[in-house]
């Protein structure tokens, strides 16, 4: 699946939900089913700087394409991370570095996205899109 | 009489929704609320009298000036601090701190002591430590234990005669402890030192006396006592303030320039350079009439009833930890649900329209102290009901419920 068609896939099971609750709580079960990253990997290194909580975010290049694994100490940035990842998992360095970020806007995320959140989701996109062009740049 | 309902219609803020829920304010250690009577000071400053003081002839500067010099009077009066001119406007409590620590500068010594204790906020721990890097002197910290308290016999041992200054807030912010500054100051003057206390978290809750504490510095914020952002004092003992350099050069601070020299004006203006936040200032004036109308003794009695009801219930709540438990608090709760991130539970109460903390309260050393990333803060000011803390203790239970 395209990246779009991963954002339209999302945009479609948050909209069933009525309320902040249920959206919450549908988020924080697709933490559960987050990769996670290997704990070799946990090292300072790989926090993103900027959340109140901590994420750490593992990249790694297969067949052109990156594959992320992720973690969280906390139950909703690991649920956001996690919806991150399905976005961007196995896809080309490209087309993650190309992707429009407004669905988050359209499943009801928006909120996240507010400096107060000392940057939290903002952080996340900025790190995977990092990635991508440090992929990029060893792929040309 | 105290009567809370009369009082929150004062604030205007307090009816508005968050996520379509009653706003349930409880970051008032943040920054408090502002009440009718504040904002329409502001209003009136720019409608009516809005000029640049302390030089004008014409009417409007005599007005603002007469009002902002008066403004200055209602906080000497506060604080009964013996001259007017030893309270000096500041932009807040980090401007006070820099102000002294910057003084401190041209007075220490390489075998120089400070003393500042471990419950501080951490941005101003660091004024102190480039003061030392400055100077060369020696940073020594007060250690706390479990409840959240200093621990004085540890104080006892730091005090010697190359202490210089000691600082110390009058209540933390993390954890809401009222330190004993009666006690430090008295030790801290037995071995010649001076003492800075940091006011912020003390003022929007008790009515502090300087004379009667005989410190020889001590600094507030606006923001946190019902007024604006950006403005604050600084009280210091005059034989003190003339000691001092000034902190920046400007206007408003000199009696004479020519190129060769310039002389100083005199207290309180040598330390306020440059065009103040005039209507601040006069607001901060009004907050504090206004706080006084309502009675620091009745504030004090209802708050720790607040406080009371909060604790009881929080921790009826299983796997619920409150840290910071000394029994000199002010309304203040600290707290985190087993095995749950702060953030997560803050998040979910924002959902419900309850404004808390979560995070380090810029108090990290605290968190390393306890091995916690943070903590939730729900800190109570006297417009806040008990009903608004039954909210709370429904979204923990949810956040609870959600999160595990
Ligand atoms: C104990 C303490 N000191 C200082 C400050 C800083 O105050 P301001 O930001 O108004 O300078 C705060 C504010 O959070 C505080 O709680």
């Amino acid at each position: 699946m395209t990246i779009e068609e991963i954002q339209n896939e999302l945009i479609d099971e948050f909209s069933m939900f009525e309320d902040w609750e249920e959206r919450y709580q549908y988020m924080i079960d697709l933490g559960k089913d987050l990769p996670l990253i290997d704990e070799q990997y946990k090292t300072d290194n790989n926090i993103i700087k900027g959340c109140q909580s901590k994420v750490w975010v593992h990249a790694e290049m297969k067949n052109d394409k990156i594959e992320f694994t992720a973690d969280s100490d906390a139950i909703i940035t690991k649920g956001i991370i996690a919806i991150l990842i399905r976005v961007f998992s196995n896809q080309s360095p490209k087309d993650i570095i190309n992707a429009e970020m407004d669905f988050i806007d359209k499943i009801g995320l928006k909120e996240h996205l507010s400096p107060t959140r000392a940057n939290g989701l903002v952080s996340m996109i900025k790190q995977l899109k990092m990635y991508a062009i440090a992929y990029q740049t060893q792929l040309k | 009489m105290f009567n809370v309902n009369s009082i929150r219609k004062d604030f205007p803020i307090l009816s508005r929704k968050v996520n379509g829920k009653p706003l349930v304010y409880f970051d008032n250690a943040a920054t408090s609320q502002t009440p009718q009577q504040v904002i329409d000071v502001i209003v009136d400053y720019y409608s009516n009298y809005n000029a640049n003081i302390h030089r004008g002839v014409h009417t409007l500067s005599q007005e603002a000036t007469d009002k902002y010099e008066a403004a200055r009077q209602k906080i000497q009066k506060h604080f009964n601090a013996k001259h007017a001119h030893e309270i000096i406007f500041t932009s807040g409590t980090t401007h006070g701190i820099n102000l002294v620590a910057n003084g401190f500068a041209s007075l220490l010594k390489k075998e120089d002591e400070i003393i500042v204790s471990a419950l501080e906020h951490h941005s101003n721990i660091v004024p102190w430590q480039m003061l030392c890097e400055r100077t060369g002197a020696t940073l020594k910290v007060i250690p706390m234990n479990q409840e959240g308290e200093l621990v004085m016999p540890e104080f006892d041992t730091l005090l010697s005669k190359n202490t210089k200054l000691v600082f110390v807030n009058h209540v933390s912010n993390a954890l809401g402890t009222v330190n004993p500054i009666e006690y430090i100051i008295e030790k801290a003057h037995q071995v010649g030192a001076a003492v800075l206390i940091d006011g912020a978290q003390s003022c929007p809750h008790l009515k502090p006396d300087v004379q009667a504490l005989d410190v020889d510095f001590y600094v507030a914020s606006a923001h946190k006592m019902c007024g604006p952002t950006g403005e604050g004092m600084l009280y210091g003992k005059e034989k003190w303030l003339k000691k001092l350099p000034p902190y920046q050069g400007g206007g408003e601070m000199i009696a004479e320039v020519t190129f060769k020299k310039t002389t100083y004006a005199d207290l309180p203006h040598k330390f306020e350079a440059g065009t103040p936040n005039i209507c601040g200032g006069i607001a901060f004036g009004a907050a504090i009439d206004y706080m006084n109308s309502i009675g620091f003794e009745a504030i004090a009695t209802y708050e720790n009833e607040l406080l009371a009801y909060a604790t009881k219930k929080l921790l009826q709540i299983e796997g619920l930890k409150i840290y910071g438990t000394s029994k000199h608090k002010t309304s203040v709760v600290s707290f985190n649900l087993e095995g749950i991130h702060p953030y997560d539970v803050g998040t979910i109460l924002d959902k419900m329209g309850i404004a808390v903390r979560t995070g380090h309260h810029c108090a990290q050393p605290i968190m390393d102290y306890f091995k916690i990333p943070g903590t939730v803060r729900a800190s109570f000011a006297f417009y806040n009901t008990k009903e608004e803390i039954d909210s709370l203790i429904e979204g923990v239970k949810k956040a609870k419920m959600m999160l595990s």
